[in-house]
């Protein structure tokens, strides 16, 4: 078994092919989430069950128009929140994937979930349909947090909902640390029970502040944003930490035991490719990125109309220069290729190596402080080939 | 030609906003100079930023003919002149051309400082004034008060005023009237050698230099040969002209009247405003009166934001300089900034303009260092060095002192306002001279001040502090050695010269702490700790440190788009590109634009 942080596998999942499926349904919006997502109260939504049903056809719809491709290695089934729409509609996402594409032997079938929809029935339908892993929307261990974050769940559900999913599937934990009003004490708490639950896979996001979610207009007329430095105390400490449930870190943000990394995330920052179906979804197939509407009525007008839901399209101008910035997110780093040469002679490159930022060796960068990516990938974006 | 007892030269002066040039307007279209389907607002102003900012900049000149009362025809030359104290040389040399000013107050505001100095300056000059109320068809005029105000300055009646809306054209007739019977017809002696006053020039690309000329002795002929007094240069009198307000050439202009004179001559620095013009055969041997050479009064480093454009910077200040000799300047290098120039302005309109015109007109992308004055420096051995850069002053050990210009003030605000306006004089190092009643409300003061403390932010808190019915005036007195010192910041250890100043001690902790404070907030964090210092000498006055950076990174590559990943790292990439480097630290150049901006 290759180990999650190997540079084997990571070139591994540069050829596996995936798809992304988008179920943007939630009870509620969350105030910090800019996903595609559609909550009772949004304008013109109407009634949500039939709204999800109409969805629901569509997305068969939009995966009937998608020419043929080679079987999956990986699908997710991400949102939104795809536990909302319940087991059978996802065995039925899931089943039509298999009959249009086929999936590879040993295929990860990957659900996001959130705590307050993980049953005993909901994860027996699950297994039923093939899922064999799932990643539980867990964000924080302690209540206050929870609420600021607006989550629906308390602590103690999403301890009860990772224990049912950990004896079932691979199971990922999804944490936001860095939330304003979070002590450095709640969050070493959230790390603990975190750590000792020994999920398969962790997730670590620093919560991010984007424009016109209610975070941002919050932020935006004085409410206080979260703290860059707050936030990388955070990070040091679950660095420090995840060590003990045996988790190796793979890239800037994720953990997995040995033989549970994500297949469709390494696959994505080894600029793999995959289809996407649904609102918003992000598809790369034939050297072309493509993304959908964001709107579901949009979405749905297009759909219906047996036309493809596309919003828009990128040819990717110089894919070798993606594919560093996207694999430099990786710890095993990424090989430099014909831009060796320019990357050693780069005087910002070389002064984030003096720096201790990066260290470039046999032809590799590893990016050995993660928390510092995004400048190091705005250098290497400035080297030639 | 005019018998010179039709002539009138006249001028207008008046505060900004006043109505100058809409009653200039009003002139034109009266006396039919300008036919109204013709007539475009501030007919006078040709420059953009003057029909913008509502301002003259360039002195003109246009003539009118106008039958009089009694059915003679008259010659009406009106004389136009900047506005600002920055341009108080050229105001003179336009008075000089003059026999008598229309005084131009608006009837809500009542005289401001500017136009009562040049009120004072025409009167000195020998002007007979006609005083005039201007906007009475503003629902807010005061026409009562405000005259009462002009007889306390000028003496006279309150009937001698002449009450006018430029706007709708009610007294124009009755002002026309008065200036051909209240002004004197031009003096001068058509016998005498020729002496003609430029008052105005301007480069046009096609006929080289074109002056104004007021002839006040003697006459000037088209084909002869012109001698200017004070650079020696020789020409042809090309042309000769009048502006009705159409350039007419004419084969000569007689003592009294006004008009262009076109040599040939290509360069402006060639023929200055206020000196003489005579023949050459027989020619004047004493000049006019009141020539001096353009002295900057504040300088202020010009750079390009990109250097590759410091040529285009040099053309573009080269070509400005065709049109405007008191426009001086130099190369300079600076380590925050790289390549550009150190230039010397009349004021800080002159500054403002050029630097508007540069960026306008020339599309250059431009920082411009705070502004300073010229400062003198005495050394051991007695020599003076003239300091117009902190970067020009001699080493501490050889430095005897300082001496910094002084200027005299004038400022006329409401009465109420006394109190604050002297507060702020006081904390701006200012002496109090004489205190004016101009009318129960309003008074007229008068201070010694350091120039420097003018060009920093006085205007502005002026007017802040006296909601904006204070205005200023100030010419130059005299050079007084004052206790100043040389602050230098530094970064991460290296000073950066763009930053350095020259601050009377008292003033230098403040300078030092609110630079080291603004470019703590201005500089994104680095990779590691950056020290800022602001420093006498090798005593530091102020330190800040930039804690290192520990995280620059967004979460994820939400649901697999990759675009907007690459689009946000490219965001970044261009950021890094406008960064300069001094030393190891990365400073955005709009880091070095704010910290310098002077407001608060």
């Amino acid at each position: 078994m290759l180990p999650p942080d190997s540079a084997e596998l990571a070139d591994l999942a540069a050829r596996w092919r995936s798809a992304y499926v988008h179920i943007p349904f939630c009870r509620r919006r969350c105030p910090y989430c800019d996903f595609a997502v559609v909550a009772p109260g949004d304008p013109g939504t109407g009634d949500i069950e039939q709204l999800t049903t109409r969805y629901l056809s569509g997305l068969h719809a939009e995966i009937d128009m998608e020419s043929d491709w080679e079987p999956l290695a990986a699908l997710n089934l991400g949102g939104g929140t795809p536990s909302a729409v319940g087991a059978g509609a996802i065995a039925a996402v899931i089943d039509h994937l298999e009959s249009r594409f086929g999936l590879e032997p040993g295929a990860e079938i990957s659900v996001e979930v959130n705590p307050e929809d993980v049953t005993e029935e909901f994860v027996e339908g699950l297994a039923e349909a093939g899922v064999n892993r799932v990643s539980v929307g867990v964000q924080s261990f302690d209540d206050e947090v929870l609420r600021s974050l607006g989550r629906a769940h308390t602590a103690a559900r999403a301890v009860a909902a990772l224990e049912v999913c950990l004896d079932r599937f691979s199971t990922g934990l999804d944490l936001i640390f860095g939330t304003p009003g979070e002590s450095l004490e709640s969050w070493r708490a959230t790390v603990a029970t975190g750590v000792s639950l020994y999920p398969h896979h962790l997730s670590a996001y620093a919560l991010t502040v984007e424009p016109g979610t209610v975070l941002g207009r919050a932020v935006r007329e004085g409410a206080v944003a979260p703290d860059p430095d707050d936030q990388a105390d955070k990070y040091e400490l679950l660095q420090d930490a995840v060590g003990e449930a045996g988790l190796v870190q793979y890239e800037i943000s994720n953990y997995a035991r040995p033989g549970h990394t994500c297949r469709y995330n390494l696959s994505t920052w080894g600029q793999g490719e995959y289809l996407a179906f649904g609102l918003g979804a992000h598809g790369h197939r034939d050297g072309v990125r493509r993304r959908n509407v964001r709107s579901v009525t949009a979405y749905l007008e297009r759909v219906e109309a047996g036309a493809r839901p596309e919003a828009g399209r990128d040819i990717t101008a110089d894919p070798e220069m993606e594919r560093l910035i996207l694999g430099m997110r990786r710890t095993c780093g990424v090989d430099l290729g014909d831009r060796e040469e320019a990357a050693e002679q780069d005087p910002g490159l070389q002064r984030l190596v003096a720096a201790g930022v990066v260290e470039l060796s046999r032809g590799r960068l590893h990016v050995v402080q993660p928390l510092l990516a995004d400048d190091v990938g705005a250098t290497v974006l400035s080297l030639s080939a | 030609m005019t018998d010179a007892a039709r002539i009138r030269n006249f001028c207008i002066i008046a505060h900004i906003d006043h109505g100058k040039s809409t009653l200039a307007d009003r002139l034109l279209e009266a006396t039919g100079a300008v036919e109204a389907r013709h007539m475009r607002a501030q007919h006078l102003d040709t420059m953009d930023i003057e029909r913008e900012r509502g301002i003259t900049i360039k002195a003109n000149s246009v003539s009118i003919r106008y039958t009089g009362p009694g059915g003679e025809d008259y010659l009406l030359n009106l004389i136009d002149t900047p506005g600002h104290v920055d341009f108080s040389y050229e105001v003179s040399r336009s008075l000089a051309a003059c026999e008598g000013a229309v005084l131009l107050v608006d009837a809500s505001q009542g005289i401001e400082a500017q136009t009562l100095a040049n009120a004072y300056l025409a009167i000195d000059s020998g002007l007979e004034i006609i005083p005039v109320i201007n906007k009475i068809d503003l629902p807010a005029a005061d026409p009562e008060r405000v005259a009462h105000e002009l007889v306390g300055i000028l003496g006279g009646s309150a009937a001698e005023i002449i009450a006018v809306s430029a706007k709708t054209g009610e007294g124009i007739a009755e002002l026309l009237d008065a200036i051909v019977e209240k002004l004197p017809p031009p003096e001068g002696d058509p016998e005498l050698p020729t002496r003609a006053l430029v008052f105005d020039s301007y480069y046009d690309t096609y006929r080289g230099v074109v002056c104004h000329v007021r002839v006040v002795d003697g006459s000037l002929e088209t084909g002869s040969a012109v001698r200017f007094s004070a650079t020696g240069v020789t020409a042809s009198a090309d042309e000769i002209g009048m502006q009705l307000p159409a350039a007419m050439p004419v084969k000569k202009l007689n003592n009294g009247e006004v008009g262009y004179l076109i040599t040939g001559i290509k360069e402006i620095d060639l023929i200055r405003v206020g000196d003489t013009v005579t023949t050459v055969g027989g020619g004047a041997t004493e000049a006019l009166p009141g020539y001096s050479e353009p002295r900057p009064m504040v300088y202020s480093g010009i750079f390009p934001t990109d250097g590759d454009d410091f040529e285009r910077l040099r053309d573009a200040l080269d070509k400005l300089r065709l049109n405007d000799s008191s426009l001086v300047y130099r190369a300079e290098t600076s380590r925050a900034l790289g390549f550009g120039f150190r230039a010397g302005f009349l004021g800080l309109l002159h500054m403002e303009i050029v630097r508007e015109r540069l960026e306008r007109e020339y599309d250059l992308d431009l920082v411009t260092t705070a502004p300073s004055v010229g400062y003198e420096a005495r050394t051991a051995d007695g020599s003076t060095v003239a300091v117009s850069s902190p970067q020009d002053l001699p080493d501490r050990a050889e430095l005897e002192s300082i001496a910094e210009p002084f200027v005299k003030v004038m400022i006329i605000t409401p009465s109420d306002y006394v109190g604050t306006v002297m507060e702020l004089v006081q904390h701006k190092r200012g002496e109090m001279g004489e205190m004016t009643y101009l009318s129960p409300t309003r008074v007229e003061l008068h201070y010694l001040m350091p120039l420097a403390e003018i060009v920093f932010d006085f205007f502005d808190q002026l007017k802040s502090r006296t909601k904006g019915y204070a205005s200023m005036d100030y010419e130059p007195a005299a050079y007084r050695i004052s206790d100043l010192v040389r602050v230098d910041v530094l970064l991460n250890n290296l000073s950066v010269d763009a930053f350095s100043t020259i601050v009377h001690r008292d003033k230098a902790y403040e300078y030092g702490r609110r630079m080291a404070t603004r470019l703590r907030e201005l500089i994104p964090r680095q990779l590691f700790d950056v020290p800022i210092q602001a420093a006498i000498g090798g005593r530091v006055i102020a330190r800040e440190t930039i804690k290192a950076k520990r995280k620059d990174v967004t979460a994820k590559c939400y649901g697999g788009d990759i675009t907007r990943k690459r689009k946000l790292l490219e965001k970044q990439k261009e950021g890094k590109k406008r960064m300069k480097m001094v030393g190891a630290v990365e400073v955005p150049q709009e880091a070095f634009i704010s910290a310098l901006r002077i407001d608060e």
